[in-house]
């Protein structure tokens, strides 16, 4: 097990070579000055020039690349082209750290309540509970985040106002109370993204469970229904959730950019957005690498967590 | 009298199909006292197994019961919730499912399985319940019970697993037991210690059992009274020897005549009942036997014979049991008649491909070897010696024109994996593979069309090898089209299928229909069709029966013994049953763990001297006749894994006659019986024969 994750680990940063390599490349073809884009038009050519030479652009395309490689690696991210122009590194952590938090939040609402349509969804199959079920985690899954987003700050920000909810959201305190007031519609509008996969996918895993020959054994055992439910089925009807869920933790890191661009949250998705408009080349690298690893991070625990709930496949 | 465990009376239960509710089980009545073994035989679609549950109050989510009372202990069951009876399941009565890998859950340990019963019914600890699971583990002679109890289901083989689910079921002593075709997912020789088993722990408990099971043998062999259901409804019931010595139904006489005997020599056709079961929403509303009863009168097809008592505790549904019981009525069971009129599948040319002239082997394989080797990345690294399965070692087979070699031996004894090794399924790593005297490649990318015409399979589920979504004449077409040696026009590949059809007894409206049409057994009449579209010279079949009913079994058996004989046709069957081997085949070679270790005639093998595995395997099938006991050999433990065969003989660490030390140094020889009849054994030929004749089969 520790050798397969091991050698995973190794296939990540192959990846994260290539997809760096890919990156710088296309920066490169896309036309446009980055000095005078940064400099703006008025800028002398003594201004832009010396832009460039700080930045080590006038260097040809591959030794960019890797000076670049060779700082990334020793931790020296460089520095952003806007702004202080101060180093990309701590930047990208910090939203790094701003993303983790709402892709924590948004797990701690999404999860249980998937989860719990899903089965709700599966015990009561073709009854009104299963159809209202579906009917609502597949409309709102049909919605785009732009649209649930804002009818979520109308509704709750902006019309209940007494609820206390910002309609744009901040970094939030360590108090419980902030994390919700600051995250609580960010949250549920990825919620909403989430919601119709993991619960169908809950359901699914449950009702095909429910066929199986050991919960007739656990039945005649004589055990309650709910440890019969909680117990029995839901240990195996959960393996695939899990896994859909470890993956969309990847998804949360680094994906949210529509939401957080909406909520005006400063996360990694919105960074990357901001940095790609202003050919930030750095920031964008930076954000890139984070984002895949992450990503890839979450693909390999999903099979870790996979295996390790599974005894078929951990004790092979 | 004292209150039967389990009494049901008049049970009728229906199953809901779309939108209407249609009958599975009509009118049954059932009794079972203490420490009384009650077998409930019948094919599938019977409605045995819904029975049986229903028994225990327990239903699928569409099925209701219509009427009737179950009454255990004398309580009325039907008018308890589910609530109530989770005070009863699990501690009053307990289940012993059919498929025990698929009946436990895979992600708990077996112990934790086991304990959480007690820790529920008798409020046990955690230690206490664990430890009781351990003890339990022990009771059914799980050698390390303390290891096990820590592993998960699919770390066991099939017969431990069952024996799991047995102590789950006796862990809190029920009065009723119920035991859904425990066996029939097991090998002969492991079924054999599982009833030797159920037969003490029954007795020790003093519990009530049902027992169902398709399989006449281990009824005759476990039980004391037994119901036979068909369609639902109980045909005939009694006391063992009744049912099997004066049967006085037409169903029951019909159906312990289908059965396949283990007799040398038997050159008969197997009786069969014609026509198929009904399903569920076409039972006749007379006798539901009625339209393929041999003596129905006009009467059976318009009234419905009551269910009589004819003796205290002895029931029979039929208009026509007195004259079957007082000897005036002959039931005929003669077997199912030749039909001469269907056309020949073609005429088969049996040319040498090398020189002309006839072979008289079809197959003629030589030392055949298929090894696996399994070796981990870290291994393969480190350059540690990789782990090597012997799956086929070193074995020579042939198959004479016309002829039928039968290969027997248990699960992980190769049998399956030589043979898909001599189709091309699998390639061989060593030896000779000759059909029809040319040397065939291992590779079957490297076979010429001409060898796949010559060699075809029947595999042993016939519900996974039709493509569901092709028309059995789309699924002949294919394959006469692929295989035939020059370009047909559509009437004469019309006209073929038709005569595949017939020469498999269907019926030409068959070419239409789907395989979710189909019963098993119209199915993999299909699937022998479609093995015979090219002529083939040989065709292989993997347990070509073992997945179908007693009665379905002997049509197929028939059918295949006939299509021998009219197409010139050899066959290589592999099977774990002896019975059904014995009579198609004519020459038996038995395989254990990749080797031969005998061969010889049907009647050179099931007589002594044999082998001791042989010995082994013809004891443990259980005789369908309850006066005969069965043989006092049983092997225990599994066959060892092929991954780590054991020095000199490979059958010594569970062989009963084993002499010493020799068996566990040396290769064992090739002992020559006479007439080909060899035997793979330390022991002197004369000794075996001496061994083997005092073990007293019959009482």
């Amino acid at each position: 097990m520790l050798r397969y994750i091991l050698r995973r680990f190794l296939l990540l940063i192959v990846t994260m070579l290539i997809t760096s390599a890919i990156i710088f490349a296309l920066t490169q073809l896309v036309p446009g000055d980055v000095a005078r884009l940064i400099l703006g038009r008025e800028a002398s050519p003594e201004a832009l020039q010396q832009f460039r030479a700080e930045f080590g652009l006038n260097d040809p395309a591959p030794v960019q690349y890797v000076n670049w490689l060779a700082g990334f690696i020793s931790g020296d991210w460089g520095r952003s082209f806007t702004g202080t122009q101060g180093p990309v590194r701590p930047l990208v952590l910090d939203r790094l750290g701003n993303s983790m938090r709402l892709a924590l939040m948004t797990l701690l609402i999404a999860v249980p309540v998937s989860v719990l349509l899903g089965v709700l969804a599966a015990l009561y199959e073709n009854t009104w509970i299963d159809s209202a079920i579906s009917l609502l985690s597949l409309s709102v899954v049909g919605l785009p985040e732009f649209v649930t987003g804002l009818v979520l700050i109308n509704g709750l920000a902006l019309g209940a106002r007494s609820l206390g909810l910002p309609a744009t959201s901040t970094v939030p305190d360590n108090t419980l109370a902030d994390w919700i007031r600051q995250l609580l519609l960010p949250a549920i509008t990825a919620t909403f993204v989430l919601i119709g996969y993991v619960s169908r996918l809950t359901r699914a895993g449950v009702l095909d469970e429910l066929k199986k020959p050991y919960v007739r054994t656990a039945t005649l055992k004589g055990l309650p229904r709910r440890v019969v439910i909680f117990k029995h089925v839901l240990r195996n009807a959960l393996l695939p959730t899990i896994t859909v869920i470890a993956i969309s933790f990847g998804w949360l890191i680094g994906g949210l950019v529509v939401i957080e661009n909406v909520y005006n949250y400063p996360g990694l998705g919105a960074l990357m957005v901001e940095a790609v408009r202003q050919k930030n080349l750095f920031v964008l690298q930076a954000v890139v690498m984070v984002t895949i690893f992450f990503f890839a991070l979450a693909n390999l625990t999903a099979d870790v967590l996979y295996a390790v709930l599974n005894p078929r496949i951990r004790l092979e | 009298m004292t209150t039967p465990v389990i009494d049901a009376r008049d049970l009728c239960i229906d199953y809901q199909l779309g939108k209407t509710w249609v009958n599975a089980v009509n009118g049954v009545s059932l009794t079972i006292g203490a420490n009384e073994t009650h077998g409930l035989v019948g094919e599938s679609g019977s409605g045995k197994s819904t029975l049986a549950l229903a028994l225990m109050r327990y239903l699928a989510a569409n099925a209701r019961i219509e009427s009737g009372e179950v009454r255990f202990n004398g309580d009325n069951l039907l008018a308890k919730t589910d609530d109530d009876m989770r005070q009863i399941w699990g501690k009053q009565m307990s289940l012993v499912p059919q498929d025990p890998l698929a009946s436990l859950n895979p992600s708990y340990s077996i112990g934790e399985q086991i304990a959480e019963i007690t820790r529920l019914h008798e409020g046990l600890s955690r230690r206490d319940a664990a430890q009781r699971a351990v003890e339990m583990l022990a009771r059914v002679r799980i050698a390390d019970p303390a290891a096990v109890a820590r592993q998960y289901p699919h770390q066991l083989s099939g017969g431990m697993q069952q024996r799991v689910t047995i102590a789950m079921a006796l862990s809190t002593q029920p009065r009723l037991l119920v035991l859904d075709e425990p066996t029939t997912a097991l090998d002969v020789t492991t079924e054999a210690v599982i009833l030797d088993l159920f037969r003490d722990l029954i007795r020790d408990n003093r519990a009530a059992a049902l027992y169902v099971s398709h399989n006449l043998g281990v009824i005759a062999q476990m039980c004391d009274r037994v119901t036979v259901l068909y369609a639902g409804e109980v045909m005939e019931s009694g006391p063992v020897d009744d049912i099997y010595l004066r049967p006085v139904h037409p169903y029951t006489i019909s159906l312990l005549a289908s059965i396949p005997r283990p007799l040398p020599g038997i050159e008969t056709r197997l009786p069969t009942i014609p026509g198929v079961a009904p399903s569920l929403a076409e039972r006749p509303r007379a006798c539901v036997f009625s339209p393929r009863c041999p003596v129905a009168l006009p009467l059976c097809f318009t009234e419905k014979p009551p269910l009589e008592e004819i003796a205290p505790g002895r029931l029979v549904k039929c208009h026509r049991w007195q004259e079957i019981a007082g000897g005036e009525l002959q039931v005929e069971t003669s077997p199912e008649r030749k039909s001469d009129k269907t056309a020949s599948v073609g005429t088969r040319y049996i040319v040498s491909l090398q020189n002309g002239e006839s072979a008289s082997y079809v197959l003629d394989a030589r030392d055949l070897s298929k090894h696996y080797g399994t070796q981990s990345l870290f291994g393969r690294l480190t350059g540690a010696p990789s782990k090597i399965v012997q799956a086929v070692d070193d074995v020579s087979v042939r198959v004479r024109t016309r002829s039928t070699l039968g290969l027997v031996g248990e699960s992980g004894s190769g049998k399956t994996t030589l043979a898909r090794c001599i189709v091309g399924l699998e390639t061989a790593d060593a030896g000779e593979i000759l059909l029809l005297d040319v040397a065939l490649p291992h590779a079957l990318r490297d076979r010429a069309r001409g060898f796949l015409r010559e060699l075809q399979m029947v595999f042993q589920n016939p519900n996974d090898t039709l493509n569901p979504y092709q028309t059995v004449e789309q699924a002949l077409t294919r394959t006469i089209h692929r295989l035939s040696t020059e370009p047909m026009t559509r009437q004469q590949l019309q006209a073929r299928v038709l005569d595949l059809l017939a020469a498999v007894r269907l019926t030409p409206d068959y070419a239409g229909r789907y395989p979710a049409e189909l019963s098993g057994g119209e199915k993999q009449r299909v699937a022998i069709a479609r093995a015979f579209a090219a002529n083939p010279a040989l065709v292989v079949a993997d347990e070509p029966t073992s997945a179908l009913d007693v009665s379905v079994q002997a049509v197929i058996l028939n059918l295949l013994k006939d299509l021998r004989a009219r197409e010139g046709a050899s066959y290589l069957v592999i099977s774990h049953d002896l019975a059904a081997i014995a009579y198609l085949a004519d020459w038996i070679a038995v395989m254990y763990l990749g080797q031969l270790v005998e061969e010889g005639t049907v009647e050179q093998v099931y007589n002594p001297p044999s082998h001791p595995y042989t010995e082994a395997l013809l004891s443990s099938i259980p005789a369908p006749d309850p006066r005969v006991k069965r043989g006092r050999i049983r092997l225990d433990g599994h066959v060892p894994s092929p991954a780590d065969i054991p020095r000199g003989c490979r059958f010594h660490t569970r062989c009963p006659r084993k002499l010493g030390a020799i068996c566990e140094q040396q290769d064992p020889p090739w002992q020559d019986a006479g007439d080909g009849h060899r035997i793979r054994c330390h022991i002197p030929l004369d000794e075996l024969t001496a061994l083997q004749a005092s073990v007293p089969e019959q009482e």
